[in-house]
């Protein structure tokens, strides 16, 4: 695949040495003088000096050939307009965003950037998992940010201890996938599975629905 | 007509005190207070810090009241993605975009936003003075 990078910082440059290894065809975008001829001495004759946002700049590395163009600058917006002017002036099939303000995964959807990646959300997720019993630790998100797979805990003093499964109503769209107790190992939860204290509920749910499952499951 | 201004630098400065004079209700958008010194002493719009793209500072500036915004910042990104939040996810009737690059500025009125690139109309000008 030839893929254009666009920001050679710290996320770039590793992202393409990765690219380079796994045999693509990979050109970086970089305004900054010095730091591209870091990036040439690293990496080879695979860098350009330019703004990555600019058609002409675009043009110049053959964007139109492109089969992907990821846009990692330390800034959100920067990354947005590049994938955009990929998409609606070189017709890049696959553009995807690195986004700093979680809150801007909607609006880069909406736009049609075809991915986004949090590093923010990613690091939350990474905090989340490794304080001890946190309540809800997002696992994952669904390829249209919509769906999430989260890990709900019940506390030893929920409610919902020796309360089946199948006795909670769960809004639509919403599904435990996995049960993981701590005597029973994991079981693919049926109509009897029964709820007991510290088991870990893999869940699949719309990201609003969020914060009213965990009450119902949790029972708090 | 209810108008958010984000930038305060000469041309948003000078846009919202010829707005708040006819009377309309202007919020002005700086992420630098400083740049405030801009407005006139009689100004009785809304001054208010605050970055553009952020969603909670759009909510405090009224931007689900807005009947217009404009973006008036020297970065171009950043009024286009401005632009592009007021319209697809608060709504806003109308939105103006300032962008410097008349090819972005092509662009993005294809894909909707009503742009104004100064640079082919300022270099317009400049060569009606100089060749008359």
């Amino acid at each position: 695949m030839y893929i254009v990078v666009v920001g050679g910082g710290e996320v770039g440059y590793h992202l393409s040495k990765i690219l380079l290894n796994d045999g693509h065809e990979v050109l970086i975008l970089e305004q900054n003088p010095a730091r591209c001829d870091w990036l040439a001495e690293e990496l080879g004759g695979i860098i350009y000096r330019g703004d990555g946002c600019e058609a002409a700049t675009l043009d110049c590395v053959g964007t139109g050939r492109a089969d992907m163009l990821v846009a990692v600058t330390d800034g959100d917006e920067d990354n947005l307009i590049s994938c955009q002017v990929a998409k609606h002036m070189f017709n890049v099939p696959r553009t995807i965003a690195r986004i700093r303000n979680p809150n801007n995964e909607k609006i880069f959807r909406i736009l049609g950037v075809d991915a986004t990646v949090s590093s923010t959300d990613i690091i939350l997720a990474h905090i989340e998992q490794e304080l001890p019993l946190h309540p809800l630790v997002r696992l994952m998100k669904l390829k249209s940010g919509e769906l999430e797979v989260v890990e709900i805990w019940i506390p030893p003093d929920s409610e919902s201890i020796g309360k089946k499964l199948s006795s909670f109503h769960m809004p639509k769209g919403a599904a435990v996938l996995l049960v993981i107790s701590k005597n029973k190992g994991i079981q693919i939860p049926s109509d009897d599975t029964v709820l007991e204290a510290d088991d870990k509920l893999v869940t699949v749910m719309h990201t609003e629905s969020e914060d009213s499952i965990r009450a119902l499951l949790t029972g708090k | 007509m209810n108008a958010i201004i984000m930038g305060c630098g000469r041309v948003g400065a000078q846009l919202a005190t010829m707005l708040d004079a006819e009377g309309h209700k202007i919020t002005i958008l700086d992420v630098e207070p400083f740049s405030f010194k801009k407005l006139p002493a009689d100004f009785k719009g809304t001054a208010m810090v605050g970055n553009g793209l952020d969603y909670d500072s759009l909510k405090r500036a009224g931007i689900e009241e807005a009947d217009v915004f404009i973006s008036a910042t020297p970065g171009d990104n950043r009024n286009v993605m401005a632009c592009q939040i007021a319209k697809h996810i608060y709504n806003v009737p109308k939105v103006v975009c300032r962008i410097y690059d008349p090819i972005r500025a092509d662009m993005y009125r294809e894909l909707g936003l009503l742009t104004v690139s100064p640079t082919k109309v300022v270099a317009e000008l400049l060569k009606e003075k100089v060749v008359g």
